[in-house]
């Protein structure tokens, strides 16, 4: 089973050098793509490679790289910036890319600032990742000095310089266009789209943005080819995943697998399944915006296409695992609070609607609530779905609540009918 | 006012952008590493330095949760509340240093020493449960870490 | 809405509709009738699909029977669109935006200045959402104290972000803000403190709920069903924004914005909505009065007394002069001008004021130029101020140079797909690229931000500037006019971007009293039009009425005081105007000397009325009807919003009165309004097109007048009966079709007979909307008011000459020029307690260098001597003003007249 992303990485010891990133074939993309490639060529290959954004949404690539108009005033740069803001609950999978292999980003994103023609590139780093921000600091550090970046890179006259921005803490700076308000400085509010970020991004520059795992593909995909992505993944989508599991699971973790493996072998080999005294009744697959899947999908394949299939989304593919021992209205009350305290406050149905629902749940959870509850909670979860709210982040908030209330209602009214928690 | 090396480092940031106004953030965060937390007067200083107004550098600093506009203690502690810490547990963990350091969240004890904070998770789900001091991480948490780590920072 | 090219087809719950396709579906939707609930979209503010309550249906075809939801203000119109606005599940959804955003609301419409006309409530009625299901605390929020004019309830916002984008996107104001996230937006100052921007009075209109109020209506309040409303114009500066004037008890108690399209458009500047307060003022004159030639002291008479004592031959005699005013209306200064004869008639304004008023008027009369409507004005894409302070002088013009400073990056997005409305994503775009607007003043000015250049400088220089623009235009490489390579240089890079702009604008005015910066701003005009540009022009003047006086014939102030010197006058009829205000007092003092008996008509006391013999209580702009010409010599109408029960009355009816009574009521002069304006019209052919400006006074709705009271008015049989039981008369208004009832027919009414807006389901100020053509376009019928100069093209013109000596400044002496505010140099704005909360005292600019010279610190009081006139002022010390130079500030509240640009010197006390 190849492993391309973190084959050099070993969990527990420092990030990979520039000497043995370079040991390993580091760079050498750089080469082909300076040597050989137009850049149109590189968003081609990427296009035909179909690799999805690992981000959470799952769009693809190339796509996004190709609506940079190529042409057109150059007197001000376009713009590449990775989003490696990573505050999803239960998510952790950019951090061990980060912290393991920052040149693998380094070098992804040189190649891909040259496809979209960006003359300045930006990692924006979530702000509790230290460690990471020290790794790439000194990274960038080495690739400036080798002549990765800055000006005329290894002497092809294109010119990058590239910027760590440490995030001041907010979820929503990871909408990508929230991020770009933030990373001009100011309050991270998502932007109207249309106009995409393509055309109007950073300074209202063409500008792509991407997830760090999506980054860190690229230099493998110019050094081996579209088919050879496309036939890592069990299923026709193409690439492996870093997939992650936690909860209450024997061996919680990070590996990167093909796409396209099933819930159960995750749970069951990868983390080796629940703790000894828990069962499993279900998990959210993708961060605390996906709905949760329960047993009876334990055999979903692991990839964007079958997990939306299941009612579910892939998202960030790391799973947070419900067990019996854990109230499901306490988990879904917690996942709730996140959302409702992370709201930038735009957009009514998000602002007002997810502290309503907080409190209910609260109210539940301590055995004050009622019945109707149920259906202003079911009514609210519809409220700030998909396409009421004008970003992604109520309807990410909608999906934890109506599939628990689903899956789990007896639970709900449970609570209500004994007014007290049956897990304390 | 602001110091030297304060004003240093934020024309430092001021280089990389377009126009000063972008370094907002950076200039927050470079006062609250000198000083601990962002002061009415602090604000003012950033908007002079910057160009722009104290409405424009409050709106920016009262919207981030890792700027802090009230005064905080040498230490910040920040629990992480997020779920894959609540299925491992902070909740008791939380009440153990509440306990121990007579204040719950948004406190800060009495000799000044550790501000007690939440926060959303930290990406270490995996080794659940999780929370920083200062800049340093903590993972898989038990009473003695805790018992040690508050030892540690004074 | 008129069919027009490019139009495009779409369908509306099975309707079809021709749309505009460069507006957006909200708008599209309101203009043609369909109520949409909405909070975060306004016209003038563009979309930003925040408040997600103007939720439609959008189907893909007509197979698609699902739909999906969209926010129609986000949604462009195109041919074939297929939208629902009736489809339960959308109006379910907007039910629920409402719900939520009443989660936290206060419910405190009893005592809500809102209440009534509150958008908030239009919308939860038009949503249908009734009952609370939210059962938990509220969030509260703690308020500010933000100066005099504005009140502040955060805890009825409902986050619409309306406030600050207006205050900051709109008018580029800095110290309001949204603060914090969530559900705990917070939307006001850093700290407490006096909202500074110059507009934002606006913010009572533009906020849906009663977070943002009017101050000085909170200390007479009233609510909206209870108010007399008129149509008006504001008569605190040149422009003539368009407002309502609302009153009950006999006195005034707001003036909101009134829409014109050609005009303000939906604002109106803070110096017009809360200068209104002097109409209340105790120092009102309300009765006729005479002086006693005992006491020496006013005496209040009858009507019939006061014609008895006025000699019929001091009316007759020949010396007889009369002053009028140009904050009087027109028909109150062709009164007069008809009472004491042509050859009496002079315009009460400094000699100064009346030589380059009499520039523009002409120039305007006989050139032909495209004089810029505030509407126009903000589709400029090149602009260049010559002069003028316009945020102190004329704030709205101001406001829309901020707006067409927006043109040019306008167009890139245009190219790029992004429609206009759709405004985050255009400011985005633009970032700070602005249209190229080239601002020449004496000092800063809060306008300099949108400015590609700032020319702070003495006032040779901005005219020597101005002079070199038009060699460059005429491509006269030779004769600087500044002498200095780097002026020379800008004025040639403004003249090319002058010459290359579509719609190019200049602007100067008269405030700075520098007749060379005038005739450059003219000759710059001028040699526009010789390449054939499209040039705009506006010019500033100092009253609401200068334009009108200005086309009136009549002979300046001055000419009196030289032709009288020896001359004794029997009678001299000052028309609402202080004297003292006009000319140093000295010669003031001179005149009233020499004159047998002194009549004044005016509203408040002042020194000149302290003169009088014979004192007439003219009525304001809110107790009359009247015409007043702005300074693009557009005529605008005002009617009465307090019916006549004191001795008040127009002073063109005063003055009727008395040419009656002149010639032994042989004549019967001017019974109405019509009637002056008749004569008006025969006597002065300019004025010929007024006949047929707005409805006579006998005009009629369906048979009815036109109410000025909402059909819910309360009290009217009981509001007097704590003076008398019985149903007191209704006041009558034989001169205009407005009815002083609340009967009577309001649907549709001419656009110039607005008193208040309503219509069924809209009880805010959006109700607006239904009077307009369309979103942001005319009003029904036309926008009010009639441009007395029409544009035309091939006149040709000569450059006006260039003369501009540097004045001669000693050692120890300075050049003084004059500093307008928006806050007290307006002589009646500046008695409202709100306004005078705002002004500062008498001040002088200084530069650095010259504070140093003359050894004067900041803020240090300080004798300034001009032409013998000694002035205690403060000194501000202010970079932008040129060493060498400084500015005073003028016409402050008991400032004397000082007749500046001049020199001055310095005694320390
Ligand atoms: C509320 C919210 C938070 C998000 N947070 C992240 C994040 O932390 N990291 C990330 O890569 N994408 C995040 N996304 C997705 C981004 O908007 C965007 O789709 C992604 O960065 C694109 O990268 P990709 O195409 O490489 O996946 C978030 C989206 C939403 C709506
Ligand atoms: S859904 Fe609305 S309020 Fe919530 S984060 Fe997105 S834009 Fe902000
Ligand atoms: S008016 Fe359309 S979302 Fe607010």
């Amino acid at each position: 089973m190849e492993r391309p992303l973190t084959q050099n990485i070993i969990p527990g010891s420092a990030a990979l050098s520039l000497d043995d990133y370079r040991k390993n074939g580091g760079y050498k993309s750089l080469g082909i793509v300076f040597k050989k490639m137009a850049p149109a060529e590189i968003t081609n290959l990427v296009k035909a490679s179909n690799l999805l954004g690992r981000g959470g949404a799952g769009f693809p690539t190339g796509v996004k790289w190709s609506l940079v108009p190529l042409e057109g005033d150059r007197s001000k740069p376009n713009y590449l910036v990775c989003n490696a803001d990573e505050m999803e609950p239960g998510t952790f999978k950019d951090r061990y890319l980060l912290e393991g292999n920052p040149h693998q980003l380094i070098e992804g994103m040189i190649i891909s600032a040259y496809a979209i023609q960006a003359e300045k590139a930006y990692i924006f780093l979530r702000w509790a990742y230290k460690k990471a921000e020290e790794i790439l600091r000194k990274a960038i550090d080495e690739a400036y000095k080798a002549g990765y970046l800055g000006k005329n890179v290894l002497g092809s006259g294109f010119n990058l310089d590239l910027y760590v921005h440490s995030s001041a803490g907010r979820y929503i700076c990871g909408e990508e266009t929230a991020l770009l308000n933030s990373l001009e400085g100011k309050r991270a509010l998502p932007r109207t789209k249309p106009p995409f970020p393509a055309i109007s991004g950073l300074f209202g520059r063409p500008t792509v943005v991407n997830n760090v795992e999506t980054l860190s593909w690229i230099s493998h995909i110019v050094r081996n080819g579209s088919d050879w992505f496309k036939g890592l993944s069990l299923t026709p989508t193409g690439g492996t995943k870093l997939f992650g599991v936690s909860g209450k699971v024997k061996n919680p973790g990070t590996w990167e697998l093909p796409l396209g493996i099933t819930v159960r072998e995750l749970l069951e080999e990868h983390a080796g399944g629940m703790l000894p005294g828990h069962k499993f009744r279900g998990a959210l697959p993708g961060g605390a915006s996906t709905d949760f899947l329960v047993e009876e999908h334990l055999d979903v394949k692991m990839d964007f296409s079958t997990v939306a299939a299941a009612g579910s989304r892939m998202g960030t593919g790391t799973m947070i695992v419900l067990d019996d021992k854990t109230c499901p209205v306490a988990f879904v009350h917690n996942v709730e609070r996140f959302f409702a305290l992370e709201s930038c406050g735009w957009c009514t149905p998000c602002r007002e609607g997810l502290p309503w629902v907080e409190k209910m749940l609260e109210s539940i959870e301590e055995g004050t609530g009622k019945m109707e509850y149920l259906d202003l909670l079911k009514f609210n979860a519809k409220y700030f779905g998909p396409g009421n709210t004008f970003c992604a982040h109520a309807p990410g908030a909608a999906e934890p609540l109506q599939s628990g209330l689903k899956y789990f209602y007896d639970d709900f009214v449970k609570h209500i009918t004994d007014k007290k928690c049956p897990w304390r | 006012m602001l110091a030297e090396e304060e004003i240093k480092e934020i024309n430092e940031e001021i280089k990389q952008y377009p126009y000063p106004a972008v370094a907002c953030i950076d200039a927050l965060k470079i006062v609250q590493k000198h000083r601990g937390w962002v002061s009415d007067e602090s604000v003012k200083d950033i908007a002079q330095l910057l160009g722009i107004s104290n409405e424009e550098v409050d709106g920016v600093a009262t919207f981030y949760s890792r700027i802090y506009r009230k005064p905080v203690g040498r230490n910040v502690i920040l629990v992480c509340d997020s779920v894959s810490c609540m299925i491992m547990g902070y909740e008791s963990l939380y009440e153990y240093i509440s306990k121990k350091l007579g204040i719950a969240f948004g406190g800060t004890s009495t000799d000044g020493r550790f501000t007690l904070l939440p926060i959303s998770c930290l990406g270490d789900c995996d080794n659940a449960p999780a929370m920083m001091i200062n800049n340093d991480h903590f993972n898989r948490l038990t009473a003695d870490i805790i018992d040690e780590l508050l030892e540690r920072y004074k | 809405m008129s069919l027009e090219v490019n139009m495009v087809k779409i369908r509306i719950d099975g309707k079809y509709f021709e749309a505009k396709p460069e507006k957006n579906l909200l708008e599209t939707c309101l203009s043609i009738g369909i109520d949409i609930p909405h909070f975060c979209f306004h016209p003038a503010l563009g979309s930003v699909g925040a408040c997600r309550l103007c939720a439609v249906k959008k189907f893909r075809d007509k197979d698609d029977t699902k739909g999906r939801i969209v926010m129609s203000c986000m949604e462009p119109v195109t041919e074939g669109l297929m939208i629902s606005v009736e489809d339960p599940e959308v109006k379910a959804f907007r039910t629920s935006v409402l719900e939520s955003l009443m989660t936290n609301h206060p419910h405190d419409c009893p005592v809500c200045d809102e209440g009534g006309e509150c958008h908030l409530q239009d919308m939860t009625v038009m949503t249908g959402h009734n009952y609370r299901r939210y059962d938990f605390p509220k969030r509260t929020y703690n308020n500010q104290e933000l100066g005099p004019f504005i009140n502040h309830e955060m805890n009825r916002c409902i986050q619409c972000y309306r406030c600050v984008r207006f205050y900051r996107d709109y008018a580029g104001g800095k110290d309001l803000n949204v603060f914090a996230s969530r559900n705990h937006v917070y939307f006001g100052r850093h700290e407490d403190g006096t909202l500074e921007n110059e507009f934002s009075g606006n913010l009572v209109e533009v906020c849906p709920t009663g977070v943002f109020t009017d101050k000085t209506l909170k200390k007479h309040f009233t609510r909206k069903w209870d108010l007399t409303n008129a149509p008006s114009v504001c008569v605190h500066c040149s422009v003539g924004c368009n407002t309502i004037v609302s009153e009950r008890y006999g006195s005034i108690r707001r003036i909101m914005s009134r829409y014109n399209g050609a005009v303000n458009g939906y604002f109106i500047c803070d110096r017009g909505r809360f200068g209104y307060e002097f109409l209340n003022d105790e120092k009102r004159i309300k009765s006729v009065q005479i002086r006693s030639k005992k006491a020496d002291s006013l005496q209040i008479i009858e009507n019939e007394q006061l014609f008895t004592s006025l000699n019929n031959s001091e009316l007759n005699s020949k010396k007889i002069v009369g002053i009028g005013s140009p904050r009087a209306s027109l028909e109150s200064n062709f009164a007069l001008m008809s009472l004491v004869g042509k050859e009496n008639f002079y315009h009460g304004i400094s000699e100064r004021e009346y030589s380059l008023t009499k520039t523009i008027s002409g120039f305007f009369q006989h050139s032909g130029a495209l004089i810029a409507s505030l509407k126009q004005i903000e589709k400029a894409d090149a602009i260049l101020v010559l002069g003028e302070d316009l945020t102190n002088t004329a704030p709205m013009i101001a406001l829309a140079i901020r707006q067409a400073a927006r043109n040019v990056p306008n167009q890139e997005a245009k190219k790029k797909g992004i429609q206009l409305w759709n405004d985050a994503p255009v400011r985005e775009l633009a970032q700070d690229s602005k249209s190229p607007v080239f601002i020449a003043t004496l000092f800063k000015d809060s306008l300099d931000d949108v400015a590609e250049v700032t020319f702070h400088s003495s006032s040779e220089d901005i005219a020597n500037l101005g002079f070199d623009i038009v060699s460059g235009l005429n491509n006269i490489t030779t004769d600087s006019k500044t002498g200095k390579k780097d002026h020379q240089e800008l004025a040639g890079k403004i003249a090319q971007i002058l010459k290359n702009a579509k719609n190019p604008l200049i602007i100067s005015g008269i405030s700075s009293g520098d007749k060379a910066i005038l005739h450059a701003a003219i000759n710059i005009v001028t040699s526009l039009e010789s390449v054939g540009s499209g040039v705009m022009m506006s010019m500033v003047l100092p009253d609401c009425n200068s334009m009108g006086l200005a086309l009136l014939p009549g002979k300046s102030f001055q000419d009196l005081f030289i032709l009288e010197e020896s001359h004794r006058i029997d009678a001299l009829i000052v028309l609402e105007n202080d004297l003292y205000r006009r000319a140093d007092e000295e010669s003031v003092n001179k005149l009233f000397e020499k004159c047998d008996r002194v009549v004044v008509l005016d509203q408040l006391m002042n020194k000149t009325t302290q003169k009088a013999d014979i004192l007439l209580p003219a009525a304001t702009f809110a107790e009359s009807e009247g015409t007043i010409v702005n300074n693009e010599g557009r005529a605008q109408r005002f009617y009465k919003a307090v019916g006549n029960k004191t001795q008040v009355q127009e002073s063109w009816r005063w003055i009727g009165e008395l040419i009656s009574n002149r010639d032994n009521n042989q004549t019967d002069k001017w019974n109405l309004l019509d009637d002056i304006t008749e004569s008006m019209a025969i006597e002065l052919p300019l004025f010929s097109k007024l006949r047929k400006y707005s409805p006579d006074a006998d005009f009629r709705m369906l048979n009815m007048k036109m109410p000025r009271q909402t059909i819910r008015y309360s009290g009217r049989t009981a509001i007097n009966a704590n003076i008398s039981v019985s149903e007191a008369k209704l006041p009558q208004d034989p001169d205009s079709p407005l009815a002083f009832s609340m009967e009577g027919q309001n649907e549709n009414p001419p656009s110039s007979m607005v008193p208040f807006y309503w219509t069924p389901g809209w009880n805010s100020v959006q109700a607006m909307y239904n009077y307009l053509d369309e979103l942001d376009g005319r009003m029904k019928g036309g926008d009010p008011g009639l441009r007395l100069f029409e544009q035309s093209t091939g006149s040709k013109r000569d450059s006006l000459e260039y003369n501009n000596q540097k004045s001669e400044v000693r050692k120890n002496e300075l050049k003084i020029v004059p500093v307008y505010q928006i806050f007290g140099s307006e002589e009646l704005s500046a008695v409202s307690p709100s306004i005078i909360e705002r002004i500062h005292e008498p001040f002088v600019f200084l530069n650095p260098k010259d504070s140093e010279f003359f050894h004067l610190s900041d803020e240090e009081s300080v004798i300034l001597e001009i032409l013998n006139i000694k002035l205690n002022v403060k000194v501000k010390i202010e970079n932008s003003i040129v060493p060498g130079q400084a500015g005073l500030s003028v016409n402050l509240p008991g400032m004397p007249y000082v007749d500046i640009p001049g020199t001055g010197k310095f005694h320390k006390l």
